[in-house]
Formats: structure tokens, C-alpha cells, sequence
């Protein structure tokens, strides 16, 4: 049985999954400092997506602010989810690649500015598909760009969790902040299954996708940087600590050796279990060693 | 994707905009904002086709409550009546707090 304590706990805690992309941006910064631009209001929508029938939403499903965190300069770029799975589009694409890119700017006039990034995302908006793919390599490039500076931090709380192209720019970020509800992945279960067929992949098990895709699963493999629970105060926490830490001495995506020879130790003849996912990471440490 | 927009009378000025929803299944987005003239207009993108009568009875029920000088936009993926209702509800209620 539940320790009614616990319980209590747990209710009494501010859900960050079920707040608004809006609203998970805005509660990052330091009270009444977070401001939004290039809102609804600025009407910069998607110009393709009526063409094909799609309803189009007022800011592309990208809501971008600024502010300070911590005291420090920092602009969040959240996704929102609902809205066409948080897929990037070319509007939705050049908001974030110009915020990270103002934010560079910014720093190398000596104003050191983070950036973070709330993931909710499948990838590249299909109805898009090459300006998606090009949104994601600016992306990248900028967030390469701008990680010399400052940290750039990706977050994924759930629960579309961070897929296809996004991944990619997860990936790149100096730190990766999920919870146990969020998932990670390139590929995505259903992609997975339809590519190589249910035995290798069934997309309708929920428990064996986030064994494998979930916060939890990405922590212990390390490549996460901080497991949070669903709590709007200790995800704020945990970001003003990561920007207050600065640029790590080195990224993750810098370490092509170490990822290079875990992927050639991983036997792939064979169907690994999630257990084995688990312990990879110190199964390779002790090969090393 | 449908588009249709109805206008109503109003009776006083509204002060400030506001912004509610989201595009999302089953969900809308509405932006309201004061309008340049002493009426109300809505201006509405829907997903799901053919219920111009149900939308032009839903904002005939809420414009016979609401007075406003509001020029409203909503972009919608297949809410509900009831859905709609409480997002223009929750819209008026963001521009008078």
C-alpha cells in the first residue's frame, strides 16, 4: 500500500506535462521576466498547411520567449504537441533557428544568453517535408553554433516525447533534462514496426516503448543528463541549475570514440532485452577498463 | 479545411486581446481582439467540413450573450459545440481580467 505521506506529496506537486506549451515556457523564467515573441498575434503561420487542408495555428505551434532564469538572460522555444504532433514545419523551423541565432548573436556581444528547448515533437511536419528537413539542419547548425557560449538545454517531459529529425538536435545539446513519462528516440515505435515488422519492433506495447524510448531507459544508458519527475518546481530547478553550470567541458555529441566503440560492442545478431539496454553503458565501461 | 465568418451587433469596446486553445484533435485555438468598428465579427477555420449550421448556431447562442466589440479568429481541429463554447467563454474571460 501507498504511504498516504507520499500520497499527499504527489498531490499537492504542480504537473509540468499538463501545463501548455505557453505555460511550461513561461513558468521556466523568473517570475514576470518571461515575455513572448513572435506570438499568435504576429500571425507568422504555417503558409502551406491550408493549401492541403489543414487547419493552420496562429504561431505554427512554436511559442518562443525571453527572459531570465536564474538571473541569467535565457530564451525558451517550447512545442507544443497538440498541434500537429509538434512536427517542425518551415515557419516553426525558422522561429527556433532565429531565436538560438539571436541568442548566438547576443553572446558574442559579451550578453551571455542560454537557450532551452521543450521538446514535443515527432520530427519534420510530413505536409513540410523538404523545408522540415531543412529546418532541422539549421537547427543543428545552430545550436552548434550556439552551445560554444552557452548551454543549450533540450527538455522532454511528455508525452509525445522527442522523435525523428528532433532527436537529432536533442542529440546536440549540451544537456538533456527528461522525465520517466517523456521519450527519445530517432526512429519511432510505429516507424520501426512498419519498417522491419512487428517481431522486431510492436508498437502496440506500450510497456516494451518506454522500456526502450523512455526517460528512464535513456538516463541509465547516459544519455541523459538529469531524470525529473513531473514537477513544474523541480524541472525550474533543475534548469537554473544546468544554466548556472555553464558550458559542459565537453559535449556528448563531441565523444565519437566512446559512442562509436559502444555501438561496436553492441552484438546485433541477436534481440537485446531492455534489462541489457540498462546496462550497457557499465557492461562497455568494464570492456574499456 | 472550411472558412466561413459571421457578424453581430456589440455594444461596448473591448480593451484587450487574448489567446486560448490550441489546434489540437478535438480542441481549437481562439484569438480575440477589440475591433476597429462598434461590431463583432468571428472568423472561423474548421477541419471537420460541413456544420456551417452548427458553428452559425453556436456563436448565435454566444453573441446573444456576449457584447463585445470583438474581432474574433478561431482556428479549429474538430471541437465539440460544448468544447467551442467554453473556449470563447475562456477567451472573454482572459481579455476582461
Amino acid at each position: 500500500m501507498k504511504d498516504p505521506i507520499l500520497t499527499r506529496e504527489y498531490l499537492k506537486r504542480r504537473s509540468f506535462i499538463e501545463l501548455s506549451a505557453r505555460d511550461r515556457a513561461k513558468c521556466l523564467f523568473d517570475s514576470g521576466t518571461g515575455r513572448e515573441l513572435a506570438g499568435p498575434f504576429d500571425r507568422i503561420e504555417s503558409p502551406w498547411l491550408a493549401m492541403q487542408d489543414v487547419t493552420p495555428e496562429a504561431d505554427d505551434g512554436c511559442i518562443v520567449m525571453r527572459g531570465t532564469i536564474g538571473g541569467q538572460q535565457a530564451v525558451v522555444i517550447a512545442f507544443a504537441g497538440a498541434f500537429q504532433g509538434g512536427a517542425i514545419g518551415e515557419v516553426s523551423g525558422a522561429k527556433l533557428t532565429a531565436a538560438l541565432d539571436l541568442a548566438c548573436a547576443d553572446n558574442e556581444k559579451g550578453i551571455r544568453t542560454s537557450a532551452v528547448l521543450l521538446l514535443e515533437t515527432g520530427g519534420v511536419r510530413l505536409q513540410e517535408a523538404n523545408l522540415g528537413l531543412a529546418a532541422v539542419a539549421e537547427i543543428i547548425s545552430s545550436i552548434i553554433a550556439l552551445r560554444r557560449h552557452a548551454p543549450v538545454i533540450s527538455l522532454t517531459a511528455g508525452t509525445v516525447g522527442c522523435f525523428g529529425g528532433m532527436s537529432l538536435a536533442a542529440g546536440v545539446s549540451s544537456y538533456v533534462v527528461m522525465t520517466r513519462q517523456g521519450r527519445l528516440g530517432l526512429n519511432g515505435p510505429e516507424v520501426i514496426e512498419e519498417e522491419s515488422g512487428v517481431e522486431e519492433f510492436d508498437a502496440s506495447d506500450r510497456s516494451l516503448i518506454w522500456s526502450i524510448f523512455g526517460g528512464q531507459q535513456r538516463y541509465d544508458q547516459g544519455l541523459v543528463d538529469a531524470l525529473v519527475d513531473d514537477d513544474a518546481d523541480q524541472i525550474v530547478k533543475t534548469v537554473r541549475d544546468l544554466i548556472a553550470q555553464g558550458v559542459p567541458p565537453v559535449h556528448r555529441s563531441e565523444q565519437v570514440d566512446l559512442y562509436r566503440s559502444r555501438i561496436t560492442a553492441l552484438d546485433n545478431s541477436r534481440q537485446w532485452n531492455p534489462e541489457e539496454l540498462h546496462s550497457w553503458k557499465n557492461q562497455n565501461k568494464k570492456e574499456n577498463q | 479545411m472550411e472558412q466561413f465568418e459571421f457578424n453581430y451587433p456589440a455594444k461596448r469596446k473591448v480593451l484587450k486581446k487574448s489567446h486560448i486553445g490550441v489546434v489540437g484533435s478535438g480542441d481549437l485555438e481562439v484569438l480575440l481582439e477589440p475591433a476597429n468598428d462598434a461590431a463583432a465579427s468571428v472568423r472561423i477555420r474548421t477541419s471537420a467540413e460541413g456544420f456551417k449550421s452548427t458553428w452559425k448556431a453556436v456563436m448565435d447562442r454566444f453573441f446573444g450573450q456576449y457584447d463585445g466589440a470583438a474581432s474574433i479568429e478561431i482556428n479549429d481541429a474538430g471541437a465539440t459545440p460544448g468544447v467551442v463554447l467554453l473556449r470563447l467563454q475562456q477567451a472573454v474571460e482572459a481579455s476582461e481580467r
